[in-house]
């Protein structure tokens, strides 16, 4: 083989992804980043020979917008938070069961991620809703209807409930990667069976709960179906806010600059986070 | 009163016996090696002797106290796992002092001690590494020192050198044996290698299907093993089938072929079928028709210190380990004679006995 051609191969074993990724993903956000600098004429639409920070400036200053991220932002760490406390311990807990147990209750974490989010989101709102089986267990125990459906509440169950097989996976992953022998060692150094938990096994799987929260975090913070759908049409989130902006509005411009700044504070917010989480871990876990 | 012991300790997975009746003693500073095939139940012996794994029945008691349900984090043994299980995330200080740390001793006093045990194990220069930055031998030798930090009364290890290579597991044969004569640790170990078990322990268990079928000390073990068995799993022997002509108090005249032996070994009543083990480097190669048989080479191994040969006899095949003097090997298809002094015969019961 000639060294020209050699140093071609990778390009073309790449080619097909990076034209992809390029055509699909590079191309599309650049044109979103361009619009959102443009110029909005309510008559006519967006203008695109025109440039101005005007959308911007408006995300920024108008209390709707802060108030809208600032949910976003809460909703979406309360459900990574939820999703830590419930799915480490759940994943810990599957890796210890013995099959057929553990493959039949691994499949039943991971079922959902086989329904369409639209068709789950539909299922709490059945369930939370004033009639649904939520409020007619807490009438049976004597606690008044609750408004739970068309509020943070309802947003961040139905969140936690498609988020945690993304937790889960994860920590279930390092805990695979877990040598059998350490818990025991631990014991027999008179460690008790909690203490070896803290200080043996967890921060182990800290890699898996850091990269669980990521993905969950990330996905929470741009979730569209479920606040759109368990929110009501009160309570907004970024990504509804987006879709508002681009179809009701009708305001392209603001809609990109929107989707542009959630885009950027998402990551902002994964890369500090990472960065102090990892930084404690990396040396020791490599 | 025995230090360690062992009374009838059974082990059922299910309905199956992993360990039965198992009756051990070990006395204070000794190094007993639970040696077998994979299965055999040595580990699970270990398991339950560590409390990690519930005994069926019998007792298990540890100076004078019954251990036999007590937690593991409350028993205070030392154990070695085979593969280390050392802390990750600690290095390699932290896992030596975690032990002491859990006995909630003083820093000061645990620092001391840390370092006392990393230089036992020659890790000194280490202490501040992560455990993925040190070589197998290394990771032994931390794990050896996270046991032995916490002045365990017994140490237990699971197949300690086996994730070593060859080289680096004879040297630390030596090392562990050193070790434990200067602490003085009672320690049973699990192996199915039977070099290390011979070279390093003061008694061997021999296990086979649950059952400990021999405990003695190793040259015992090699000389007079009790079993078919194990005269083939410690060590290699010739076996021949044999029948007894007439057995006194003082020794047995068995026929093997139109071969007429004494042997030393009694208790086997006459006309009775019987084995004859012989190791292969007690047969000597001398000149044809000068030995107890003849016979003709058949294949020949150079193994660099010995040869090995197999040699067709009228009596059955013959594997012959003789010393590489310096002279010149017989070649294949050569006359030879076969010799062997009588004290090395053992004679073994033909059938094994059930179990």
């Amino acid at each position: 083989m000639s060294g020209a051609s050699r140093t071609a191969t990778p390009w073309w074993l790449s080619g097909p992804a990076l034209l992809l990724f390029t055509a699909l993903l590079v191309v599309p956000l650049l044109l979103t980043a361009v619009l959102s600098f443009n110029v909005y004429d309510p008559a006519t639409g967006p203008k695109s020979g025109e440039f101005t920070l005007a959308h911007y400036a408006l995300v920024f200053s108008d209390s709707y917008y802060l108030g809208i991220f600032w949910r976003t932002f809460w909703v979406s760490a309360l459900v990574t938070l939820i999703c830590v406390l419930i799915g480490a311990p759940e994943a810990y807990v599957l890796s210890r069961m013995r099959n057929p147990w553990r493959s039949v209750l691994l499949l039943v974490v991971l079922a959902p991620l086989l329904v369409s989010v639209v068709v789950r989101a539909f299922g709490w709102s059945m369930l939370l809703g004033p009639e649904g089986a939520v409020n007619g267990l807490l009438q049976l125990l004597g606690i008044g209807p609750v408004k739970i459906l068309y509020t943070n509440a309802a947003v961040v169950i139905a969140l936690v409930h498609v988020m945690l097989p993304f937790m889960v996976i994860p920590v279930w992953t390092s805990l695979q990667k877990l040598d059998p022998g350490v818990e025991n060692a631990a014991l027999s150094l008179n460690a008790t069976p909690f203490t070896t938990l803290r200080r043996i096994v967890l921060p182990q799987v800290m890699p898996g709960i850091l990269s669980g929260s990521l993905i969950v975090f990330g996905l929470a913070a741009s979730s569209f179906a479920i606040p759109g759908l368990l929110g009501g049409r009160r309570l907004k989130m970024v990504a509804t806010i987006v879709y508002d902006e681009y179809l009701s509005e009708l305001n392209w411009p603001l809609g990109a600059a929107v989707a542009l700044v959630l885009l950027v504070a998402n990551l902002v917010v994964m890369l500090s986070y990472n960065r102090l989480v990892e930084g404690r871990y990396k040396k020791a876990l490599g | 009163m025995s230090f360690l012991r062992l009374t009838d300790v059974t082990k059922f997975y299910g309905t199956t016996r992993a360990v039965s009746a198992m009756n051990l003693a070990v006395e204070k500073g000794e190094f007993v090696s639970l040696l077998g095939p994979s299965g055999c139940g040595k580990t699970t012996t270990l398991q339950m002797i560590a409390g990690f794994e519930a005994v069926s029945s019998g007792r298990i008691e540890l100076a004078g106290k019954d251990i036999t349900h007590a937690k593991a984090n409350t028993r205070g043994l030392g154990i070695v796992f085979q593969t280390y299980a050392l802390f990750p995330h600690m290095t390699v200080a932290d896992n030596v002092s975690f032990g002491l740390e859990m006995r909630k001793m003083p820093k000061a006093e645990r620092t001391e001690r840390v370092k006392q045990a990393l230089a036992l194990v020659h890790l000194d220069q280490h202490a501040a590494r992560y455990p993925r930055e040190l070589s197998g031998g290394q990771r032994q030798r931390v794990a050896l020192a996270r046991a032995l930090v916490i002045e365990p009364p017994v140490l237990l290890l699971d197949e300690p050198l086996s994730n070593l290579d060859a080289k680096l597991r004879e040297e630390m044969q030596f090392e562990l044996r050193q070790i434990q004569r200067k602490v003085g640790t009672t320690t049973v170990m699990v192996t199915h290698d039977q070099s290390e078990a011979m070279s390093i322990s003061d008694r061997v268990v021999v296990m086979e299907g649950g059952c400990a079928t021999q405990i003695d000390h190793p040259q015992r073990v090699y000389e007079h093993p009790s079993t078919r068995f194990i005269s083939t799993f410690v060590g290699k022997a010739n076996l021949l089938d044999c029948r007894v002509s007439t057995s006194d108090a003082t020794r047995t005249c068995v026929k093997v072929g139109a071969l007429s032996l004494d042997v030393d070994d009694t208790g086997f009543s006459a006309d009775a079928a019987a084995l004859l083990s012989v190791r292969p480097e007690k047969l000597q190669l001398v000149a044809p028709g000068r030995g107890r048989v003849d016979g003709e080479v058949v294949e020949r191994f150079f193994l660099g210190s010995q040869w090995l040969y197999r040699v067709a006899t009228p009596v059955g095949d013959l594997t012959v380990l003789s010393p590489n003097d310096g002279r010149d090997a017989l070649e294949e298809g050569a006359r030879t004679g076969i010799d062997w002094p009588a004290h090395c015969m053992r004679l073994l019961p033909a059938e094994e006995m059930a179990q």
